[in-house]
């Protein structure tokens, strides 16, 4: 008798749980801080007004590494989540181990096709079949400007490149700092795609970063963007080692600096220290970037489900995350553009509007390109591996020429 | 007369069996969990594992890569780097301080809290606060700036060529204390009837100390290069809160490339490979010291 309780115990233990997934949702991010926890909280509300069940598995920190670590133990334990926050060709890569969702139906009802522009439909893609969903997308190419600082120094916002030393010059010499970077290796990476873009323009940067031509990669292109790097380094205070971003984007806030390339996600800095776009401060293309734009887009990718409970709240998912109204509130909380092309941006500020306005045009140019800094562009091992070159060149005596010899070789690690 | 013959027998069987009955559960799960973790590392090491285990055999290519894979190289030569000054200035800056406190003097019992204390902190709040100290901006360079010495620099912290070394000093800072407890009580457990007969036989104290009591610290200096060469080898959240194995890639350790690769990058197998590295590396290091320590325990 007690033995049978006891095993009554034991099953209801491990049933329970499998009982309790059906028609919910869980979805891993890392959406974790101010206006990024406010946009997570808005798909949540539109999933359980669906009568959906949200169970939500946010794992902060690392920059999504830790996230990661947790969506790897549970996948291996065979019980994903509904869905996860994977971006790029990580796409690939999870398709690759056979465990993403086809949501291909979702897509084709709402006609994502034409929604979306193609080069992001195809990274949402594996196998010509849809298996995640985009939320929106982040412009990495941006130069952020203290138009206070720059009057004072008598300097005006640069299009080109010798307009920006022109510009840094004379910041310099009022003794404001002209660049503000922080000395983190994503953060070297940023520097350098965009300063690659400007320098060498986008088909350079197709065929350097994302087809990973081994020639141009050599070429005497990539040694003008060391060159170009080399030169901004000058410009860079000491103290930027490990320096985190946020606390280089306080110092174009204050004036203590004139200039930071960084994403989009920098302006929420700005506006949560109150300052109000193309007055406080002023967001333009990095140099040399002007109608070209890097991307970088968080997406949802979606994780084979056993119960069909759990598949029709994953389809549910899939659809309310392309839905106009969602791609609007999200992305008005995180400071991002959505990714739906018809999302109307009444709403919106004027980066963001520029930021769209901007992603239509160079949709159609073909200059829309992936952020390769931001992992979505080239396999793990392979951004890891320029990282590394990008980043040891900005913290040694390293000479642009070695440094592309090397950033070639790293081009080649699968 | 049966009962108490089979009574007998038990006991004797409990008393062969007992103890390993009593043992197994943790030598099951030492050799699941230690050993058994060791081999499967050591087979996807050898796998083109890459954000998955894979099983498929691949050769030697992972180590390939790794050894030509630069970064490697200069998380390598910091561990040598590392490890060497780590170890060698602990076990001055320990032996220092435990000598000092053997003389007797007045409140010996607080200055070795003072110095046992910084062990009690983990390495990640030793490396922020170092960071922060040392960081040119805010820590001491600043203030001796501001003191006047305007000419003072001491950028080691974003100097790529002097970072790891700041990794020494926090490690030392850190570690020393603990040392030094250890010597003292290897001190404390030598005869005195040893220091007296040196002392009646006119030796002077630092004889005594050079002669008699540091060479009988011998097997304390075996422990404490133990501890210490695998604090330095698996070190990791020291370097991770001080530098961030930054500027760049200068103060890279092979824990933080193992960690990167294996779990961040997507590369299971080269991470597999740089762990198996490491394990070899405290093999290379612990088996010698280990059998010269038993071999002088035999002798003995």
């Amino acid at each position: 008798m007690k033995l049978k309780s006891l095993t009554m115990a034991v099953m209801a233990a491990t049933l329970l749980p499998a009982a309790a997934f059906a028609g919910d949702v869980e979805v891993l991010h890392w959406w974790t801080s101010g206006g990024e926890a406010k946009s997570a909280a808005e798909l949540k509300k539109m999933m359980t007004a669906k009568g959906h069940a949200w169970k939500d598995f946010a794992v902060a920190g690392g920059g999504g590494d830790n996230a990661m670590t947790a969506l790897k133990t549970r996948v291996v334990s065979g019980n994903p989540p509904t869905a996860a926050q994977i971006k790029g060709p990580a796409i690939q890569e999870w398709g690759a181990e056979g465990v993403l969702a086809d949501i291909d139906a979702v897509a084709k009802a709402g006609n994502w096709d034409k929604q979306l522009p193609v080069v992001v439909s195809n990274v949402m893609k594996y196998k010509g079949k849809y298996v995640a969903a985009p939320v929106n997308v982040h412009r990495v190419n941006w130069l952020w400007v203290n138009p206070e600082a720059f009057k004072k120094a008598g300097a005006t916002v640069p299009k080109t490149w010798p307009e920006f030393f022109a510009a840094a010059d004379k910041l310099q010499k009022a003794g404001i700092q002209p660049v503000a970077h922080g000395g983190q290796p994503w953060q070297d990476a940023t520097l350098f795609e965009s300063v690659a873009l400007g320098v060498g323009g986008a088909d350079y940067y197709q065929k350097a970063f994302v087809k990973l031509d081994k020639a141009t990669l050599a070429g005497p292109t990539t040694v003008k963007v060391f060159e170009t790097m080399a030169k901004i380094k000058t410009y860079i205070d000491k103290g930027a080692a490990g320096r985190d971003w946020n606390l280089a984007t306080a110092m174009v806030i204050n004036g203590k600096a004139g200039m930071q390339f960084m994403g989009d996600w920098a302006k929420g800095e700005f506006t949560a220290a109150g300052k109000v776009p193309g007055k406080d401060f002023i967001c333009t293309d990095a140099p040399g970037t002007q109608n070209a734009f890097t991307f970088n887009i968080d997406s949802m990718a979606m994780f084979q489900q056993k119960s069909p409970a759990a598949v029709k709240a994953q389809a549910d998912l899939a659809a309310t995350i392309m839905s106009p109204s969602f791609q609007e509130v999200f992305n008005l909380n995180k400071g991002s553009i959505p990714a739906r092309l018809d999302t109307p941006m009444a709403k919106f500020d004027a980066c963001a509007k520029k930021s769209s306005f901007d992603m239509n045009a160079a949709a159609k140019s073909n200059k829309l390109v992936p952020s390769f800094a931001h992992k979505m562009a080239m396999p793990s091992a392979t951004e890891g591996a320029m990282v590394d070159v990008i980043s040891q060149f900005m913290n040694s005596n390293m000479t642009p020429a070695q440094a592309t010899e090397r950033l070639a070789k790293a081009g080649a690690v699968r | 007369m049966s009962a108490s013959l089979s009574q007998g027998r038990l006991s004797a069987l409990a008393d062969r069996w007992l103890p390993k009955l009593v043992l197994s559960p943790t030598l099951a799960a030492s050799l699941i969990f230690v050993y058994g973790f060791i081999a499967w590392t050591g087979w996807l090491s050898f796998t083109e594992s890459r954000l998955m285990p894979r099983y498929d055999w691949a050769g030697f290519m992972q180590y390939q890569a790794l050894f030509d894979n630069e970064r490697w190289w200069t998380a390598a030569a910091n561990l040598g780097i590392f490890g060497s000054l780590f170890i060698l200035f602990c076990l001055l800056v320990g032996l220092l301080m435990a000598v000092l406190l053997d003389q007797k003097i007045r409140a010996e019992g607080a200055l070795r809290t003072i110095y046992l204390y910084p062990m009690a902190l983990s390495f990640v709040v030793t490396g922020t606060a170092w960071k922060w100290m040392l960081n040119p901006d805010m820590g001491l360079q600043k203030v001796m700036n501001d003191l006047g010495f305007a000419n003072f620099t001491f950028d080691w912290l974003v100097n790529p060529d002097m970072s790891i070394y700041t990794v020494v000093i926090a490690g030392v800072w850190q570690s020393s204390g603990f040392v030094m407890a250890l010597f003292l009580a290897g001190l404390r457990g030598i005869d005195d009837s040893i220091i007296k007969a040196a002392q009646v036989d006119g030796a002077s104290l630092p004889t005594i100390y050079r002669r008699i009591l540091i060479p009988s610290l011998r097997p304390v200096f075996f422990s404490v290069l133990l501890i210490l060469s695998h604090i330095a080898i698996k070190s990791f959240d020291l370097v991770m809160a001080l530098t961030g194995g930054g500027p760049g890639t200068s103060s890279d350790v092979p824990a933080i490339f193992m960690y990167q690769f294996a779990f961040t990058r997507g590369q299971l197998g080269q991470g597999a490979a740089s762990a198996m590295m490491m394990l070899f590396t405290i093999v290379a290091v612990l088996v010698p010291l280990m059998y010269m320590e038993t071999r002088s325990a035999k002798r003995v």
